[in-house]
């Protein structure tokens, strides 16, 4: 008999494992650039080398003559693409790709050679030349505050008095900077397009949305809808960069056009830095006061965060200062930079990672100011209800979560006075950073299908970016129709299958489960009104078929995205507890211990969701101690550009991470009790690193990442 | 402020000396065509037999064994071990996370060492034997490291897993397995931005101390 998991703090081994395991395992498991697709051809892109300005001329004609070449795309041979047309003078949209000579950023891609083989089109792109009209660029946000402006409205939240915090008995004012972190998944951004009929494609592409993708690629070719087959059954990894439809993605498309091929466009690890998004540079500024006993009276927060020239991106920067604690004055502001820079995206967290870095250091510092325990000092301003609108949570244990982490990590060994810890020659220090995340659900359609041998298929559109929403949604199929998981098929990541939301947000779990569970509910009913009763705890599906011949009993269930959030504020939260050794010599930074504690509802999937908070938290430790994508000013181009020199966190960096679970459910959000857990896995993280770093040390760094030379400057 | 200048990386002298050689071999294979008798010719430059004809110049035999299965290809000299493995040969689940050795996601043995196949030339291979993740196990039988991973969920998307569990059996076997803190030397050379990190340490330990054949 199985022994009895502990849902709190699961082990690695604890919980079913992963359905499509044995597929990854083995190498089956099919990423987009390993179809072997008949008559298949190959794209290289070529990208602009200069951050702003025209494109003066072209030299293809070495490249086409290059051996295996059968096409370089340019903006002045490639097919049009309808959604480009007409060009609305004054809208800030997607780059218009291919569409004519303008750059607005280095790298930016200006041609696509296309080869019969990889190695053919690789130098084929290398022997692309361009002339431009170079025009002076901005890349440095910092220099730039002056063009901000606010991306929609004035920018602008208040609630009670404007700066209050600079009335308070105690307050500090501090900046805290965020550099561009790149979401960089193992598998690189790739995609095979192949036309099938003037109106009709296929492609096989890395996408956390198959049905958004059939869509921007229908509205940009004006192919009708079900024309457009999108398939992505396995994503290796994306964090956010496959959220949308890329420049990328369209060349690809337009390429298979002109050569009438099927075209494979795998990006480069440099191209992943230009052409996929990622979370942008941010500088914030936090003013913050308390009373002396540390009930918080004020908190003022500005951000500015970089965009691209042609189009808007926003994240919530500044949310988290407007709801994670009971302060009943409070002020934001958030600004966009427009920069000679690709778009960002959504990474992991979004911009709540960002937010909680400034504010949960922020906190920490006034602890000390304070001289009261952060920990301590959190609960004093512990938010019993929802501050921005009065609503009650629909569930909230950030308390229990704080007793867990800090047991776990050992608080009480905690030295209120920076830099007195110290073991075999290393500081030690304890930091504690929180998340918070609103816990979103939306509508999805799930097709069930009972066959005659008694296994059941559930089908979704939806993608598994590596959370193991198939394993999620098996088990809560198993618990619903009281039959063994391993009974239960799960099929998804194609266009043509049951709609789903894209796979980001938190939301996949709440979404798509409770479609799950409808279809199951919708499914028992159908199989009660067969057998006249309502069964019993373990019925033999099978049986029950066979017995009013039946091939197979089929539902389609649409479950809606929720109700109650008119009445309650819904959000999962994280505190992350983290023990550092510094090295006063060569400041150095280990993590020594983790504890990461979730109040995400319900555990679903014990054995992916420790692995989830466990990821989360290795991205939060990446962002506090190494991640910054570094531009050379002068040329406006990435100057580390790939695995060696940006730095992500490598098996060394890493010790034991405990995943820990509050686990009560959430009456309101889904049937299932579960919220979501994938941003709060990070967001709180990096200040939970800056927070131990001063607690060891003395030190303070706003400025990620906390590498040796901060430390010991 | 406009200027106008190019900004172009510079070919190199050899791929410049490259490119006329093989702009040479089109066009004499064109002519030799053209003296037989021009009807040939001009159906040769359809079907493309100049391409074929200095293809054949362009490339060198290779013989190597993967996952038990011996090979005859002709390759380019500069295709990697990788790009022949999953171009040529259909093997994609020896994966390509970086193309500069620098992730770790196309791990291979070769002759039982593990290697990085994207910096490794096809050319370099001949009579060796490769084994990649699709010969790990035996028939439905998994490998343990397999099992191991798989029990204790040692990759989330799975496309750094490939390479991982390669690396894992090689570190084993190298005797670089004998504490958690060896392991996580030894075995960070292959990245995973899901995370997986202590669980794929976990694997690597069960399987070290359960001692199975690896």
């Amino acid at each position: 008999m199985e022994k009895a998991i502990n849902i709190n703090r699961p082990s690695s081994a604890d919980g079913m494992s992963r359905i499509d395991g044995r597929l990854k395992v083995t190498g089956a498991a099919k990423y987009s650039a390993e179809y072997a697709v008949e008559g298949l051809t190959y794209g290289v892109l070529v990208g602009s080398a200069i951050a702003k300005g025209s494109i003066a001329a072209f030299d293809i004609k070495t490249a086409e003559r290059a051996p295996g070449v059968l096409f370089v795309v340019t903006y002045l041979n490639a097919p049009k693409v309808p959604g480009f047309q007409p060009d609305q003078k004054g809208v800030r949209a997607q780059l218009k790709v291919f569409n004519d000579d303008k750059i607005f950023y280095n790298g930016q891609p200006i041609a696509l050679v296309i080869a019969d083989t990889y190695e053919r089109a690789l130098y084929g792109a290398s022997l692309v030349k361009a002339t431009y009209n170079k025009e002076e660029h901005q890349t440095n946000l910092t220099e730039n505050f002056g063009k901000g402006y606010p991306p929609r409205g004035d920018g602008l939240y208040k609630r009670g008095t404007e700066d209050a915090w600079k009335s308070a008995p105690i307050k500090l004012e501090q900046e805290y900077m965020v550099p561009t972190n790149t979401h960089n998944p193992m598998e690189l951004h790739a995609i095979i397009a192949r036309w099938d009929a003037d109106d009709k494609i296929t492609v096989w592409d890395k996408t956390q949305g198959v049905k958004a993708t059939q869509h921007d690629i229908s509205q940009l070719f004006n192919i009708p809808l079900e024309n457009v087959q999108v398939n992505s059954r396995f994503v290796g990894g994306a964090f956010g960069s496959a959220l949308r439809t890329w420049p990328h993605e369209i060349v690809a498309i337009l390429g298979a056009k002109a050569v009438k091929k099927p075209v494979k466009l795998v990006l480069s690890r440099a191209d992943m830095f230009t052409s996929v998004g990622y979370r942008p540079h941010t500088w914030q500024k936090i003013g913050i006061g308390a009373t002396a006993d540390g009930k918080l009276t004020g908190i003022t927060h500005q951000a500015y965060g970089q965009t691209s020239p042609y189009e808007n991106f926003t994240e919530g920067a500044v949310n988290v200062s407007q709801s994670l604690y009971a302060c009943p004055n409070v002020n934001t502001k958030y600004n966009l930079v427009a920069l000679n820079v690709g778009t960002p995206t959504w990474m992991r967290g979004p911009g709540e990672a960002t937010g909680a870095f400034a504010l949960e250091s922020a906190l920490d510092e006034l602890s000390y100011v304070l001289s009261i325990d952060p920990v301590e000092l959190r609960l004093r301003n512990y938010a019993e209800t929802d501050p921005e609108n009065g609503k009650p949570f629909s569930s909230k244990y950030l308390k229990e979560a704080y007793q867990l982490g800090a047991d776990h990590i050992g608080w009480n060994d905690r030295k209120q006075q920076p830099g007195t810890v110290k073991k075999d020659g290393w500081f030690v220090g304890y930091g504690i950073g929180c998340g918070m995340f609103g816990a979103y659900r939306s509508g999805a359609t799930v097709k069930a299908t009972m066959k005659a041998d008694g296994t059941l298929h559930l089908q979704s559109a939806v993608s598994d970016i590596g959370p193991g929403t198939g394993t999620a949604m098996v088990l809560i199929a198993a618990e619903q129709m009281g039959m063994p998981a391993d009974k239960i098929s799960f099929e998804n990541g194609a266009s043509d299958l049951p709609q789903a939301p894209t796979q980001g947000g938190s939301a996949t779990t709440a979404s798509v489960g409770s479609a799950v569970h409808q279809a199951c509910v919708e499914l028992k009913d159908k199989i009660q009104k067969l057998t006249g009763n309502s069964g019993t705890d373990n019925p033999d599906y099978a049986q029950i078929l066979k017995q009013h011949d039946l091939p197979l009993l089929e539902v389609t269930a649409k479950s809606t995205g929720g109700e109650g959030r008119d009445k309650y504020s819904m959000n999962s939260w994280s505190v992350h507890f983290v023990k550092v050794l510094v090295n006063g010599s060569t400041g150095v930074v280990k993590i020594d211990k983790v504890a990461s504690v979730a109040d995400c509802g319900t555990i679903i999937s014990p054995k992916t969701a420790r692995s989830q908070i466990v990821g989360g938290a290795i991205g939060g430790i990446g962002m506090a101690l190494m991640e910054e994508a570094v531009i050379d000013h002068r040329y406006g181009r990435y100057i580390n550009n790939n695995y060696a020199d940006y730095h992500v966190p490598v098996n060394a960096d890493i010790p034991q991470i405990d995943a820990l679970f509050v686990n009560k459910p959430d009456p309101i959000l889904n049937p299932m009790g579960a919220k979501g857990m994938a941003e709060i896995a990070l967001v709180g993280m990096a200040a939970a690193v800056a927070n131990a770093v001063y607690n060891a040390t003395g030190k303070r760094v706003r400025e990620l990442p906390i590498t040796p030379d901060k430390v010991i400057a | 402020m406009e200027s106008k200048e190019s900004l172009t990386m510079p070919v190199n002298e050899q791929e410049v000396k490259d490119s006329s050689r093989r702009i040479f071999l089109k066009q004499s294979s064109l002519l030799t065509a053209v003296a037989f008798t021009p009807g040939i010719a001009v159906k040769a430059a359809d079907l493309h037999v100049d391409e074929e004809i200095a293809a054949v110049f362009e490339k060198m035999p290779l013989k190597m064994e993967v996952n038990g299965k011996p090979h005859n290809l002709s390759v380019e000299p500069r295709s990697t071990l990788l790009d022949i493995l999953r171009e040529q040969l259909d093997l994609t689940g020896t994966k390509k996370g970086c193309d500069h050795g620098q992730c770790g996601a196309c791990t291979v043995h070769v002759d039982g060492r593990r290697i990085n196949s994207c910096l490794t030339l096809g050319v370099m291979m001949n009579g060796k034997k490769i084994t990649t993740i699709e010969g790990l196990a035996h028939g439905d039988q998994l490998h343990p490291m397999q099992e191991a991973f798989i029990k204790h969920d040692g990759f989330q998307c799975g496309y750094c897993t490939p390479g991982q569990i390669m690396s894992a059996v090689a570190c084993i076997r190298e005797g670089h397995a004998g504490s958690e803190h060896e392991i996580r030397e030894y075995m960070s050379g292959n990245i995973c931005r899901c995370g997986a990190y202590p669980n794929i340490v976990n694997a690597i330990q069960e399987v070290k101390n359960g001692g199975q054949a690896i």
